[in-house]
């Protein structure tokens, strides 16, 4: 990214004896994955224009655990989530954005009675809250009239009901929204959930990812909009599978707008 | 010899009620071997719940052709059956239609107008679910768990139905008294002359066999539930208000594990101290769920609300990619268990023998649990409140904690997570390298 990115850490501003409004977590896809990385990189981006006094825990930041929890590895789950709120807490952490329905999920949900209770957002929910306090504005009209449709996390929507923040943004950006057969309360997953990111698939007749890349094309877009690291690999993978990478680009709500 | 039929009526009366009210205690008994669960949070939602979800069958009409005519067969069973109050009143004191000499001509009109109108909108109703079941053949009703009883019992319900409101209406039109009342008879009126040419003795024949098929065609429909997936029509109610009133994402913290997680990371903790008097005689918690007692008292009675519907697979992504995991399975393997523990405690004097078996393996394979990506599908489609996740994952919690049967490549991801933080072999000092890059 050519401009440059202002991403200070929890431990700079107590150093300096400042609390951030808000604590953007990144989550390890956000932070490891290259492809999630562009995803970070482009809500910090919204985040500084919109002139956010944020933070990010930055090495201090450990895995939610979700995935173990989920995975079934409930022990695991507990340590990182004890050793995340120990620092969270330390760091009087009031909210959370997070660009991972997953770890949003965990942390709102699976958090507080272990000792963590924070505020916790999905970041399209956050975009949305920048726009309608007028701190964001979108200035070009890059997506009007554009086909997009949006595909569901199901740890944002089925999960904790959030279907309206991503579509309202999506909205702003004047694109033509398309919705899939199936979406928010029926919408199919990626197929990256419950840990399924982290091995091969049981034996089936058909990828996820690809049956959901199916549901997307029958919109005819021109993007498919998400708002998950993991989807958005999946929904990658599944165009490229169907050899649609020229004519569709897959692209998280954040870099939409950062773009926008 | 006058009050033979009303002696006869009484002890079928209270031979199949009772049969039935041992066959809800053992079923009881049967839920009663899970975990106790602490349902008294959330009330007015739970309430809320169970007056939209199970009463107005919110979910049910997310399908429409489905849901439509399942409300008729609702509305009609629940309706109709303040018909049997005056049955039972008559087979039990010798009265004949004791409605209509007690209430209104007109009142008793309309009730016994507004169930002949029933009868046939469920016999519709009816007809076109058998056609669904068995000529159009919607895909949810053949999956692989579908073969054997639970195919042939969803139809015996449906036969069920028909004879019971076929009866229904022959008994009204072969009943001179009420034809001759003209009142209510809206529909057995047009039923009427295909029995004119019979004697009168002959029609009043025919009426009492009639009725006495259609009181005796429900006691025996009351006492096939039991054994039957149709149990949904009683415990939907409780089922929902049991049901999940927290974010469907959100699944329960193992509290033996947190008291273990805080041990460890409690620096004035004594690893060699002794362990408390009274854990001596308790049996060491098991961390997740092999059979059917480990499971929570909500998702046993969850097992035997499921009705069969299906939905559940017919939206589970695993599933429609060809997966083995049914989460209609899960529930369906859960009662079949259950239901078999609940005769071994009943063949060895109501203690369990241990029969070599268990949920896990005998019933679930690793397969099944293995395939869910934990999307709540399935319980956003459940019309009843079902959730088949939470079991799931009480399973893949024994998998891996009691037997550390994870797949290979999950092991790996935990492994990391344990040494680095992330699921990737990645040095945890390199989280924000992408600051950078």
């Amino acid at each position: 990214m050519s401009e440059e990115l202002i991403v200070p850490t929890m431990a700079e501003m107590m150093a300096e004896g400042k609390q951030p409004e808000i604590l953007f977590w990144v989550g390890s896809a956000g932070s490891y994955d290259d492809r999630a990385k562009k995803i970070t990189k482009a809500f910090v981006k919204i985040l500084n224009k919109a002139n956010v006094n944020f933070a990010v825990l930055g090495t201090e930041e450990s895995n939610t655990g979700d995935v173990a929890k989920r995975a079934g590895n409930e022990f695991l789950f507990q340590m990182q989530a004890v050793m995340n709120i120990e620092v969270l807490n330390a760091y009087e952490v009031k909210r959370i954005v997070t660009c991972d329905p997953h770890s949003f999920n965990c942390i709102k949900n699976e958090y507080p009675s272990l000792g963590g209770n924070y505020d916790v957002i999905h970041h399209t929910q956050f975009i949305k809250e920048l726009m309608s306090s007028g701190r964001l504005t979108l200035e070009g009209n890059t997506y009007k009239g554009k086909r997009i449709t949006f595909h569901d996390p199901c740890y944002l929507g089925r999960g904790n009901g959030v279907y309206d923040a991503p579509r309202d943004v999506l909205k702003k950006t004047n694109a033509t929204l398309i919705e899939m057969k199936r979406h928010k309360g029926t919408a199919l997953c990626c197929g990256a959930g419950g840990a399924q990111m982290f091995k091969d698939a049981e034996p089936g007749n058909k990828e996820i990812n690809e049956l959901r890349t199916e549901d997307a094309l029958e919109t005819q877009p021109e993007i498919i909009a998400t708002g998950c690291p993991y989807c958005n690999t999946m929904m990658t993978d599944g165009v490229k599978f169907k050899e649609k990478e020229a004519d569709i680009k897959v692209l998280d709500i954040a870099e939409l707008i950062a773009e926008a | 010899m006058e009050y033979v039929p009303n002696i006869i009526f009484a002890i079928l009366l209270i031979a199949s009620i009772g049969y039935f009210a041992s066959n809800v205690k053992k079923l009881i008994r049967n839920i009663k071997l899970g975990h106790k669960v602490d349902a008294n949070d959330h009330k007015p939602e739970r309430w809320k719940n169970v007056v939209n979800i199970a009463l107005g069958q919110s979910k049910l009409v997310k399908r429409p052709v489905s849901g439509f005519l399942h409300a008729i067969v609702y509305v009609g069973f629940i309706i109709i059956n303040i018909e049997v109050l005056e049955i039972i009143i008559d087979g039990l004191f010798g009265t004949h239609r004791i409605g209509q000499e007690l209430l209104p001509t007109s009142l008793y009109g309309f009730l016994i107008g507004s169930f002949e109108v029933l009868a046939v909108l469920v016999l519709v109703s009816v007809t076109i679910f058998w056609i669904r079941r068995n000529v159009i053949k919607v895909k949810r009703f053949f999956s692989t768990e579908m073969k054997g009883w639970p195919k042939s019992d969803g139809n015996i319900i449906l036969y069920f139905e028909v004879v019971l409101m076929g009866l229904f209406l022959v008994m009204n039109a072969t009943d001179t008294v009420f034809q001759t009342a003209n009142s209510g008879n809206v529909i057995s009126q047009f039923m009427a002359p295909w029995f004119s040419g019979f004697e009168i003795q002959t029609l009043h024949t025919i009426e009492r066999v009639a009725w006495w098929l259609h009181i005796v065609g429900i006691l025996i429909f009351l006492n096939y539930l039991y054994f039957s997936k149709h149990l949904h029509i009683l415990l939907a109610f409780p089922n929902v208000y049991f049901g999940k009133v927290v974010p469907k994402g959100k699944l329960n913290n193992l509290e033996a594990v947190t008291a273990e997680v805080k041990l460890m990371m409690d620096p004035d903790a004594d690893p060699y101290a002794a362990p408390p008097e009274t854990a001596e005689d308790e049996v060491p918690a098991k961390f997740g769920a092999s059979d059917v007692m480990d499971l929570s008292q909500v998702q046993l009675l969850n097992a035997y609300t499921c009705t069969e519907c299906g939905r559940c697979t017919s939206e589970c992504p695993a599933n429609l990619t060809g997966k083995k995991l049914s989460p209609r399975k899960i529930m369906m393997d859960t009662r079949d268990r259950l239901e078999e523990v609940g005769k071994n405690i009943d063949a060895n004097n109501g203690e369990f023998k241990d029969d070599g078996k268990q949920l896990l393996g005998d019933y679930i394979t690793n397969e099944e649990l293995w395939a869910c990506t934990t999307c709540n599908a399935c319980v956003e489609a459940c019309p009843v409140s079902i959730d088949p996740l939470s079991i799931i994952i009480e399973m893949r919690r024994y998998l891996v904690m009691e037997q550390s049967a994870a797949p290979m490549e999950l092991n790996n991801m935990m492994t990391n997570i344990e040494n680095n933080g992330a699921p990737w072999p990645y040095n945890q000092m390199d989280r924000l390298n992408w600051k950078d890059e």
